[in-house]
């Protein structure tokens, strides 16, 4: 077991490395100069600018001098925010989108694992139908409506009370979490719960379903310790690199209710050709993606003993 | 117990034929042709079918039937919701209004009033219309100029005045002219007086209707009206059954032109990546161990690749002009960059139907790999497969108008689904039509092939193939 | 209510019931966006400021900040008129200057600000190795320009520190606006010391600063909120009324912003074309202000590109209609038509500029703009005219305004154009390497006077993206950076106006106005088209 995480976490280390070079060259490659901003400078102001930054050198040479400050754990300064380190922004900001994204992710896994299951339990009754619009609506509808309408809904009740019940915006307390992580993870949710719905489904008729049936199990244990655990396998296949997705992405939400997170770093940083922050917000998720992606092979073989991932 | 009697060969006679017990009840059918034989009773699939039909219709036949222009701007129909044909009335072209000025009343008040009375005799001058209101008034004493407040409900007292449109400076100016995007309906202008400083709290309030007219040029110009044309007629405006956009744009029409982009990019895209990422996804769950590794390691490589910065960097790869519509390029870019999720769920998928018995047995029959794989494997992952389907096609229509919005995909004026809810959001709640309607087409896209996905399930799933009998 | 509780005499829906409300008031206070008792006043910000440091500061969100918490030698006082700030008063002549502080002036570490905090801050705002963006704000005083082109020391700049609380500065040539720069925050002082201390991490985080404004930086956490205490040690702190302004929102959303208003948690909000409707339905005071920016179209003047030929571009000048710009598409209040480079608020000699030289008056004719469309063509040699590419940013607004140009373009002249959207640095890239016909533009007043518009289209100016070059537009420019005479200077700037309209050089499309909602008992917020806006500085709640 050790010698199998310990493969997996080599691969994986290698993998980021591609990632980091591959990000690396198109960021290069990539028409637009860093420091270059709308009040036009002198070329001797740029010259300088360059030099401060190391961008003068050969692409090559600054490909070295980087790979050499990433094994030291340092991606230096931000060119945008000139005095503060990529290594602080994200120490800063993702615990910030971090507890945002699992408690999102709580609500999509909680949400889609019930819906899929009552889609299932009722499939073609009313409930199922029922669902399955909702469902399609949610993906239907694009993530940052949800997220203006969620925050006029925040106003509405505050209004109606008269008093302030929920806080609309901004970051600090578990209230504040609560309408953005619901946002963030309504479109997880549907996807889950459409997973789980199908899933549950082909379950529904294997062969050991009904033996357990003919062996006289109430339905509620074939429920719970038979059929849930057989068909969670592709929501936990999701969940893996969703949860990284999600923790650092939650760009539109962050902008709405003013969220210190780290997703509109991820953005930015591209638009405004932040050499330091693109490498450093890279390399992050990178390496919390594949990390989530060889901790849920691990969990496979938790799930379902069959799976053996020679 | 009896004692057992002897049998001889005559105590036995042969059974009759049973030659009937061999005949097939019904024909012998393989898996896709019994598959497709349940798709057509299916509810579910004949629905999505007609709606995938309706669909194909609206983008294909649509604009020979509706031939308003997509692109064309009738800017004195800005944003209006779904309505019958309007009428307006023609009238001459624009001429700055001059504004009256007292003779007798000063610009300035002498000193500082601590109190002025609310002004009187507001009213319009000349007729009121979509072109220009003007606005008259007697000045007030000792106001060094007036505030005009425009707003479409009435004022409950000094507060909601509405937008201030202009604050005259001087208490001899007597006029006003709001063009400011008007439109044929109520509107509640209020003045306030001020001493050139400060507004006083004293209002006075009238309501205007203004009617809807057309300039001459305009008119002239969309091909409603030729210059033999007076001003006064009645001039039937352009119809726009779904409203129209923040310029003035056909919806319907946009619609169509739209459909054409998004339906293919949030079909095509997804069919391609989505089977590729099937393919990807059963060989490495299938060959397991040191290759399955590479391969999903490859593929969250792919995924954490910063999406902004290599669609840019396609943009430029692709050689799409300025100005350009780049469909191909984007198609490619969408399917480059989003297979992994399919490919890791049926990977997962993959790795649990491995070990079940029945793969044990084919392969032991004599199956070759590519045999259980395409035969036994994949099939059983359908459930999966017809998921990712149906979520990747809002996922492609939305990521399509993301890179239209950043300037890879199409380009203005083209309009796409995707970029109409994007557009249509902004105006939410005061000109809901624009956001509803793209999203409604969306949401039936995704209704169809999520229908289809659902029949596809049930006829194809092999456990469910003994239900419907 | 909450007094003897015993949790175990609970029963579940209570005991959830108990919890929720412990949450809620845990996280919600009191909290109002005006407090009169406490003197606080709370707003949103659209941005993270990227640095504070002043001798580099760009952005309007940094400028605010930094407005509020230093003070140069001049200040605005509650009217807008400069007034005195850290110099009590101050002699002007011809080339030089000289300016007495006062000695009550202190940082907020108790030193007092002294000239050599001056003297050190504008040597390095020119120093080419602090690559300020703002340094050519500086170019009047002597020897600046050379300086930051790195051909002299920045011991040689024109200022001087005669002693601790004596200032002269010695002028490149005799400019008349020099006393409104000192106002601008590239002018603030700095602690030499203290900034030595720290050189990379100046100004990174709140304690990494020096205050001798009217607020001090009292906590700032980084995307999340700044918050603005009172300074007690500044020299007029008496006149100051708040106590606090706290921005414990970041957002650009201003949507977001009036969901924050609405729910009282902010003080002001920005509308902007689409959340006005909704301000108007909760009957709130809408506010008006000219920002003073002006935006227009700059057309490309390299070899070879179409946009060189003026009829081409009078008809597209003679085709545009600002005012059914400004009142279809912009839709807004407080917008005005474009007629000028120079926005109305200007000052001239005695009234403001366009009063006194109103711009060469263009009405919108189509058969005039026709018949230029022919000419053009036939002096190219062209049946039709090639499609033109529009450069614009990603910003919807931007967008927006470049269809609507399509849209008229196409059904008035017949002419075909591309719009060319790009992010953020492609399309400065764009800009610079001239891949562009027409590309969109706006340009915001660094400083009060005409000059900071004047000289936008001179051969020199590293703005001026489409190269366009005249003599005598350069010759006109240098008039007015020589002289003095009021007259001399805006006689100069009309012949620049005339040459812009009459030659279709640039197409002015609008000057921006904003509507914004303020809190009604938010009193004295300032608003101002130079410098930090709003100003808060001399605002008060009213009870």
């Amino acid at each position: 077991m050790l010698r199998y995480t310990l493969g997996r976490l080599l691969s994986g280390i290698l993998t980021v490395w591609f990632i980091a070079t591959a990000t690396f060259l198109a960021m290069h490659a990539v028409p637009g100069d860093p420091l270059m901003n709308e009040k036009a400078t002198t070329p001797e102001i740029r010259q300088n600018l360059a030099k401060k930054y190391g961008l003068d050198r050969p692409i090559p040479e600054q490909y070295i001098i980087f790979l050499g400050n990433m094994l030291q754990g340092d991606f230096g300064l931000s060119f945008t925010q000139q005095n503060r380190k990529v290594n602080d922004i994200i120490r800063d900001h993702f615990p910030v989108s971090a507890a945002l994204g699992i408690l999102a992710i709580t609500f999509a896994a909680a949400g889609g694992i019930l819906w899929g299951a009552l889609t299932a339990l009722y499939r073609n009754r009313l409930p199922d139908i029922i669902i399955m619009f909702l469902v399609i609506l949610g993906i239907s509808v694009p993530s940052f409506v949800f997220a203006a309408l969620g925050q006029m809904l925040l106003v509405n009740i505050n209004q109606w009370f008269g008093t302030s019940v929920l806080p609309v915006a901004g970051w600090g307390s578990l209230a504040h979490m609560l309408m953005p992580s619901l946002v963030l993870g309504l479109g997880t949710m549907a996807l889950l719960t459409r997973l789980m719905r199908s899933s549950m489904l082909e379950v529904v008729n294997e062969d050991y379903i009904k033996t357990a049936k003919a062996k006289g199990l109430s339905s509620q244990r074939i429920f719970f310790k038979h059929q849930l655990r057989n068909a969670i396998l592709p929501v936990v296949t999701v969940l893996g690199p969703q949860i990284a997705a999600i923790t650092t992405g939650g760009f539109v939400v962050e902008l709405v209710f003013a969220i210190p997170g780290l997703g509109r770093y991820f953005v930015q940083a591209v638009q405004q050709l932040d050499y330091t922050v693109i490498m450093g917000t890279t390399v992050f998720y990178g390496a919390f993606l594949v990390l989530m992606a060889i901790i849920v092979d691990i969990i496979y073989g938790f799930i379902d003993p069959r799976v053996r991932l020679k | 117990m009896n004692a057992p009697t002897a049998l001889t060969e005559a105590d036995f006679e042969p059974s009759p034929s049973t030659h009937r017990a061999e005949q097939l009840s019904r024909p012998s059918l393989s898996y896709w042709q019994d598959a497709w034989r349940r798709l057509k009773n299916n509810t579910r699939a004949i629905i999505s079918l007609y709606l995938i039909m309706a669909l194909a219709f609206f983008t294909i036949i649509g604009p020979l039937l509706w031939t308003q222009d997509p692109a064309a701007q009738d800017l004195d129909q800005i944003s209006q919701a779904p309505a019958l044909p309007k009428t307006a009335r023609l009238v001459a072209d624009y001429v700055p209004w001059q504004v009256p000025i007292s003779a007798e009343h000063p610009a300035e008040p002498d000193d500082y009033p601590d109190r002025l009375d609310p002004v009187t005799d507001f009213r319009t001058s000349g007729i009121a219309t979509t072109q220009s209101v003007r606005l008259t008034w007697s000045p007030v004493n000792e106001a060094g100029g007036y505030s005009i407040y425009r707003s479409e409900t009435r004022p409950d007292g000094l507060m909601g005045l509405g937008l201030p449109l202009e604050t005259v400076s001087g208490g001899n100016v007597l006029g006003f002219e709001d063009r400011l995007n008007l439109k044929s309906q109520s509107y509640f202008y209020s003045i306030v007086p001020t001493d050139g400083f400060d507004e006083f709290d004293v209002v006075t309030t009238i309501q205007v209707n203004p009617e809807q007219s057309i300039t001459q040029s305009q008119a002239i110009l969309q091909g409603l009206a030729t210059p033999e044309d007076l001003p006064g007629q009645a001039i039937t405006l352009a119809f726009h059954p779904f409203g129209t956009d923040y310029l003035g744009r056909d919806i319907l029409a946009r619609l169509m032109q739209g459909a054409q982009v998004s339906l293919f990019i949030g079909v095509v895209a997804p069919l391609i990546y989505v089977l590729f990422g099937v393919f990807y996804g059963g060989f490495a769950g299938y060959l397991g161990g040191k290759v399955d590794q590479l391969m999903m390691r490859f593929a969250d490589f792919v995924v954490a690749l910063p999406f902004l910065l290599f669609m840019i960097l396609f943009k430029i790869a692709f050689g799409i002009g300025p100005g350009e519509s780049g469909v191909m390029p984007m198609l490619v870019a969408l399917i480059l960059l989003l297979w992994p999720g399919t490919a890791r769920l049926v990977r997962g998928q993959v790795l649990k139907i491995r070990e079940q018995g029945y793969i044990e047995a084919a392969r032991l029959l004599g199956g070759n790999s590519s045999y259980l794989i395409l035969r036994h494997i994949i099939p059983n992952t359908m459930g999966v497969i017809l998921v990712t389907l149906t979520f990747a096609v809002p996922s492609a229509i939305f990521t399509e108008a993301f890179l239209s919005f950043i300037g890879m995909g199409v380009a203005p004026p083209t309009p796409s689904w995707g970029s109409m809810c994007n557009e249509g959001v902004k105006t939410m709640l005061s000109h809901p039509h624009e956001l509803f309607f793209p999203a409604l087409f969306i949401s039936i896209t995704v209704l169809a092939f999520n229908l289809l996905g659902d029949g596809l399930t049930e006829a194809l799933d092999s456990k469910m193939r003994s239900r419907d009998l | 209510m909450i007094q003897a509780f015993h949790w175990y005499g609970l029963n579940m829906p209570q005991r959830l019931l108990l919890l929720l409300c412990m949450l809620f008031a845990w996280s919600e206070g009191m909290a109002q966006s005006v407090d009169a008792a406490s003197g606080t006043v709370k707003i949103a910000i659209a941005q993270e400021p990227p640095q504070l440091n002043s001798m580099k500061a760009t952005d309007q969100v940094s400028i605010f900040v930094l407005g509020h918490v230093m003070e140069g030698l001049t200040r605005y006082d509650r009217r807008g008129n400069l007034a005195p700030g850290v110099a009590e008063r101050w002699e002007l002549g011809d080339t030089t200057a000289k300016f007495w502080l006062r000695k009550d002036a202190k940082w907020s570490n108790g030193d007092p600000v002294t000239a050599h905090d001056f003297v050190f801050a504008w040597r390095s705002a020119v120093d080419p190795n602090t690559a300020s963006e703002y340094a050519f704000i500086l170019y009047p005083v002597k020897n600046a320009e050379a300086i930051n082109q790195g051909n002299m020391p920045v011991t040689a700049l024109g200022i001087e520190a005669i002693d601790d609380h004596t200032l002269t500065v010695t002028l490149e040539r005799p400019t008349g606006y020099f006393i409104k720069l000192t106002a601008f925050v590239t002018t603030f002082p700095v602690q030499e010391k203290f900034y030595q201390a720290r050189t990379e991490q100046y100004a990174a985080d709140a304690k990494d600063m020096l205050y001798n404004g009217a607020f001090t930086l009292d906590s700032w956490v980084h995307s999340a909120s700044m918050e603005m205490r009172k300074n007690p040690l500044y020299w007029d702190a008496e006149a100051i009324k708040l106590n606090a302004i706290d921005a414990d929102y970041i957002t650009a959303d201003t949507r977001a912003r009036l969901n924050l208003f609405i729910d009282d948690k902010i003080a002001y909000t920005q509308l902007d074309g689409e959340t006005y409707k909704d301000a108007l339905n909760n009957q709130f005071r809408i506010k008006k202000f000219v920002t003073g920016s002006v935006y227009f179209l700059e057309y490309n003047y390299r070899d070879n590109r179409i946009t060189r030929n003026k009829n081409l571009r009078a008809a597209i000048q003679a085709a545009f209609d600002p005012e059914e710009f400004v009142n279809k598409v912009l839709q807004t209040p407080g917008n005005l038509p474009g007629r000028s480079l120079f926005p109305t608020w200007i000052q001239g000699v005695e009234k403001t500029f366009r009063e006194e030289y109103p711009p060469p008056e263009v009405k919108p004719d189509l058969t005039r703009a026709r018949a230029l469309l022919t000419s053009a063509k036939q002096e190219l040699g062209l049946e039709e005219i090639p499609p033109l590419i529009l450069l614009v940013s990603d910003s919807p607004t931007a967008t927006k305004q470049a269809e609507y140009m399509q849209g008229m373009l196409k059904t008035r002249l017949g002419l075909d154009l591309k719009i060319d959207v790009q992010t953020f640095k492609q399309r400065l890239a764009k800009m610079t390497s001239g891949e562009f016909d027409i590309v969109g533009a706006g340009w915001g007043p660094d400083f009060d006077d005409i000059m900071t518009f004047g000289d936008l289209f001179a051969s020199w100016n590293l703005n001026n993206r489409g190269r366009y070059v005249n003599p005598e537009y350069d010759r006109l420019v240098r008039v007015a950076m020589n002289s003095s005479d009021p007259k001399t200077r805006m006689d100069a700037m009309s012949g620049l106006q005339s040459i812009l309209i009459e030659d279709a050089v640039m197409l002015p499309m609008y000057e921006q106005g904003v509507i914004y909602l303020q809190h009604p008992k938010l009193k004295g917020m300032r608003r101002t088209v130079i410098g930090s806006d709003p100003d808060f500085t001399y605002a008060r709640i009213a009870p």
